[in-house]
This record gives structure tokens, sequence and C-alpha cells, in this order.
């Protein structure tokens, strides 16, 4: 279908609302940040208007590069394992009776209800010694005694990977459900087994939604601050809590912002590289 | 006994017989087309056939082999999918070539045989390309040309041709056939239409509500339909109630036809009598007396609608065998005995 282009001004009057929302709520937020990440900080107050590049300076030392680095793994990792274990879960489900689909993403829902402290206060008592899971492995003869698994990098993945699996599962959902199930009977005939055919016809068509899904993942990620505190050693924080510290608890807002900033605009080379490479891949 | 055999096929959906009790015999090498209204179970049975769907009970034997417990993917056959079901990431020769992959063939034998096969369907050159660019057409023959990359033994269709234009369709019928024929492969098509299982199939297989109703060749199925549900669903006929006295003299519409005979003991039967069969002349003798309501000339044919004894006659002609006749007119319809099938009503 051909558009005509808009051609008066109360032709584009649709795009005013949203234009105004994103204005207020984001860019004029965002350039406050980077004009404050350019400001100097205050010791004894908060900070004042100037333009230096200190803030940015401050942080090229090996260790803030070591946090941007583990920050940008652990969310590269949550979201590789989100889509491994959702893809093929929403499969599945998306092959099961449609009482059954509602049932299971009913209690997808529900947890996303949960905060994200209460989802890492509950992860702790599981992970402790004596509360959690290995208590159970004890019972059942699998362990000789209980052990702590917290603090520690996999407690950090795991509580990540459970709080964002269900958002995984809500965006990949309505694309398997539109996948047309022939193209899977066909390889079937065509002499692949459903394995097979699962992961050489269903994966490849739709890798577009797959790499979408990783980067959704994989941003939401980068903003968790509160699970590496609560399930990690130090060695396992974000940046976002870094930041966090500084803005909050050192009252340093200019550095603060320059890293917010530096990790924007990380993450957006990193999703551009991502679309890069699929784009390439798709002309071949 | 070599080809394909159904014993006693039944599917249930819950309380829904999709297909009840099949049993058909299907030698080597033949065309089968499966014919019927849209939930007659044409579609369940050939999906039985290719192990997408497990019969509720009863047996498929391929060769004389028990194919019913056997997963689709071992089955080695073809399948052609009414949505063509190409896929989408792979290029055209990509896709000829999937079983192939599957099967571990090297790159070299893979282009081999997917060029082979885009000679055979006349579309040499299109490897490369991506499969959103081709014409609904050419996607056809990508399809079949995908299906048949195995040499199957089997060669299943399910209404393949119904997405296409009505003139490409009916070309796409003739090159279906010729191929079929070339290769020798046993081949199912299911279709709802009739003309296109006449021009393809030799052996003609009528469903209705689930259960087979006559499989027979094409020109059988026309002359000598097994019940009204086929004679009608087959072309056009007249279906007529005939009615026989107590010394064996058989009506049609209050006039007795000389030489017809129904099954003895019976009193009443349908017949039916295709319109190209009716002819039309003066009032009088055994000619069963008319009024014509519509004559619709298409140049080629022409149908004349009579009305007789509270029925619509419908009759079909050349322009040079039909004397001319215009509405109102009164005509004499003579239905010949040797025309006529008597049907079980």
């Amino acid at each position: 279908m051909k558009r005509e282009a808009p051609k008066s001004i109360a032709d584009y009057s649709p795009l005013f609302f949203p234009g105004l929302m994103l204005i207020v709520f984001f860019v004029i937020p965002f350039s406050t940040m980077i004009a404050v990440s350019f400001f100097q900080r205050d010791p004894s107050g908060f900070y004042t208007p100037d333009f230096v590049f200190s803030n940015y300076a401050r942080f090229l030392t090996p260790f803030f590069g070591k946090v941007l680095g583990f920050s940008l793994m652990l969310a590269v990792m949550v979201a590789i394992c989100c889509v491994v274990i959702a893809f093929p879960f929403t499969f599945l489900l998306t092959k099961r009776p449609r009482k059954v689909q509602t049932i299971w993403l009913v209690c997808l829902l529900s947890v996303l209800s949960l905060s994200e402290v209460i989802i890492g206060f509950a992860w702790s008592t599981l992970f402790s010694r004596t509360a959690g899971i290995t208590n159970l492995f004890v019972a059942i003869g699998v362990m000789k005694e209980p052990v702590a698994l917290l603090p520690s990098f996999w407690a950090v993945l795991t509580g990540m990977v459970y709080q964002a699996l269900p958002y995984t599962i809500l965006v990949l959902y309505p694309a398997l459900v539109r996948l047309d199930p022939t193209l899977l009977e066909a390889a079937r005939t065509l002499g692949a087994s459903p394995v097979r055919a699962f992961v050489n016809v269903v994966v490849p068509a739709l890798r577009n939604t797959i790499v979408a899904t990783l980067i959704m993942v994989f941003v939401f990620a980068l903003g968790s601050y509160l699970l590496p505190q609560i399930l990690g050693r130090p060695s396992h924080w974000t940046l976002s809590v870094l930041i966090t510290d500084q803005a909050i608890y050192q009252s340093n807002m200019p550095f603060a912002a320059a890293m917010a900033v530096f990790l924007v605009l990380m993450s957006l080379a990193l999703v551009g590289l991502t679309l890069l490479v699929g784009r390439r891949e798709n002309a071949l | 006994m070599s080809g394909l055999e159904l014993k006693d096929i039944t599917k249930t959906f819950g309380n829904f017989r999709a297909v009840d009790t099949a049993n058909l015999s299907v030698p080597h090498g033949k065309f089968v087309c499966l014919l019927g209204p849209s939930g007659c179970g044409k579609t369940t049975l050939l999906r039985m056939i290719a192990g997408l769907e497990e019969p509720t009970s009863g047996e498929i034997l391929l060769d004389g082999t028990d194919i019913t417990p056997m997963p689709t993917h071992k089955r080695n056959l073809g399948m052609v999918f009414q949505s063509l079901a190409l896929f989408p990431h792979l290029s055209v020769g990509d896709n000829i070539a999937y079983p192939l992959r599957i099967r571990g063939a090297s790159r070299d034998e893979q282009k081999k045989r997917s060029d082979e096969l885009l000679k055979l369907i006349h579309l040499p050159g299109f490897a490369d390309r991506p499969v959103a660019k081709l014409s609904g057409g050419q996607r056809q023959r990508v399809a079949i040309a995908r299906a048949l990359a195995l040499s199957p033994k089997l060669f299943l269709l399910d209404e393949p041709l119904s997405a296409l234009d009505a003139k490409l369709r009916e070309a796409m019928q003739v090159e279906l056939r010729q191929l079929q024929q070339r290769l020798g492969i046993t081949t199912f098509v299911v279709t709802h239409d009739q003309r296109e299982a006449m021009t393809m199939a030799d052996l003609v297989v009528v469903m209705g509500n689930g259960k087979i109703l006559q499989a027979a060749p094409p020109i059988e199925i026309y002359r000598k339909p097994a019940d009204a549900f086929v004679a009608d669903f087959i072309g056009m006929t007249n279906l007529l109630d005939a009615t026989a006295d107590r010394v064996g003299r058989v009506s049609v519409l209050g006039q007795a036809i000389p030489n017809l005979t129904i099954p003895e003991g019976l009193t009443k039967a349908s017949v039916s009598i295709r319109p190209e069969d009716v002819h039309l002349g003066p009032v009088g003798g055994d000619a069963i007396a008319g009024t014509v309501t519509f004559v619709r000339d298409l140049g080629g044919t022409i149908e004349t609608f009579i009305e007789a004894g509270g029925k619509t006659i419908v009759a079909v002609a050349t322009p040079r065998e039909r004397p001319e006749v215009v509405a109102g007119q009164q005509v004499g319809v003579i239905l010949p005995a040797e025309a006529c099938v008597v049907l079980k009503s």
C-alpha cells in the first residue's frame, strides 16, 4: 500500500503527543544527564556547571574497564541463557492445547509481579547453606552435606535469568505461535527428525526474532543492580551498581552521569554491531 | 503387493470420525486423486499416509510392509503442502537440496541434483534466487522439485494448485500429470476440483463424510457413479425418481421409459442421467412433456433447463445437435435407457 506523504502541519498532528512524551520523559532527562556528566563535582555541595572531561577520564582505568567488561559479559550471558531456555520451551508450549498455553502464560505473567528484591532474597535463601536446595540434595543422597551456593557468579546468573525469562517467553511467544506449522511438517516429510527439523528450520526461520529477543534481554540485564549485590561478591558487581553507589552514596553526580552515558554508548554500539552482522549475513 | 494399501483406516478427533474405515488398494505407479467436498476427510487421509497424523485404527501397507508405526521422516516420501511450506531462509537451490543435506550428501552432489531438478521443472538457473522473489507458479514448481529430490516411493500433494489462477492451474495439471508419467511414481493428490481430478488421475477416490464412496477410473466414476452423492459431486447430473409398477415397467416423472430396469423387488429408485445424454424432441411418444424455462447459450454448448413434473432437467448439447428452442416452449424430453444409471436411493 502506498501512502501519500504528509503535506500540512495538521497531517503531522498524530505525532505531537508521542513526540511530547518522548521529549519530556526521554530527551530532557537524558540531555540533562549528558550535561551533568561534563560538570565539575563540588565535594561540599552537589556540582557546579562546567565543561570538563575529568569524569570520563577517571574511569579510563583497568578497574572500571574490568567492571564494564564484566557487566557486558554478564548481560550477554543472561541473554543467551534466556533465549536458549525460552526458545525451545515456548516452541513446545505453542504445540500444546490452547487451555494449557493460557495456564502457563498466566503463571509466567505472575512471576513478573515479583519485585527484583523479592526475587533476590528468595534465591539467596534457596542458595543458602542452612535452608537451601543443597539440603534437598543431601536428603536424596546426591550430596554429603549442604553447602552455600552464594555469593557466586552462578548465583547472580541464575537470579538474573530467572528474572528475565518471563519477558523472553512473552516476546518469543507471538512469533512462534504465528510460525507456519507446515514448515516443520515439510522438513519431516523430507527426512528430518523432529529435533533436526527444529534446529535447521524453526530456528533459522525465526532468526530475526531471536536476534531482537537477545538484544531486549541484553538491555534488560544491563540495568540490573540489585541482584548482583544480593547474590554476588563485589567482584560480580556490575557498572549499574557502581553508578548507584556514586550517585546515591558518594553524591558524585557528574561521575555517575558520565558512567551512565558511557554504558548507554557501549550498549548501543554492541546492539548496532549485532544488527550489522545480522544484515550482512542476510545479504549473503 | 507392490503399491499402497489402506486397511480399515479410521481416524477420530474426539467424537468426530474424520475418516471412517477407509479401504483402498493402489498399484505402484498410479496417479490417485482424493476428491470430495471440504471436511470430507481427504486431507486427513493424506496426512495419515504421510505419517503426520496417526490412524486411530487400521493399517497402511507400502509394498507389503506395514508402515503405520513408522515416523514420517523414515517413510521416504515427498509431500507438497497447500501452503507449499518452502523454507523462507533458504535459496531455491538449498530448498530443493534440503533432503540431500539431511542425508549428509556432499555440497557437489546437492548442487548436481538441484540443478537436475530445476531443469526438470523448467526453471534452470534459479538455484541462487531467494524463494520470496518467485511467482506463485514458480514456487509451486520448486515445492514439487523439493518433494521429488530423493526419488521417493510416494508423492503426496495436498491441494497443490488451489493458490494458482485458473489458467495456470490448468497448465500445471497437465504438467504434473506428464511429470508423474515420466517418473512412474505412485502419486496422491487431494483436491476438491473434479475437473482437476478428471485431468490427472488414473484412479479417482470420491470421499464424503469420512467414507470412501467410490474408487474407480475417472470415466467410470462419471459414467457409473456408485450413489447419488458421487453422481451429484462429479459433474452436472439430473437426479430423478423412478418407480416400477407391478409388471416391472419403470417410469420417470410419470412417463414409462422402455428398456429401463431397476433391481428386482424395489418399487422406487433414483436415476442419474448426465445433461449431455438428455435429448429433446417433439412432445408425444416416449418423451416426457416439459416446458423450457431457460436457455443458456455458451457458444460451444447450449444448456437448456426444462421443467417437467415439478423437477428441473438440464440438457446440454452442441449448437449443431440442438433443435432451436426458446423459453416457454413445450418440448418432449427423451431419456435413453442405456444412459440412465440406477442408484440406490
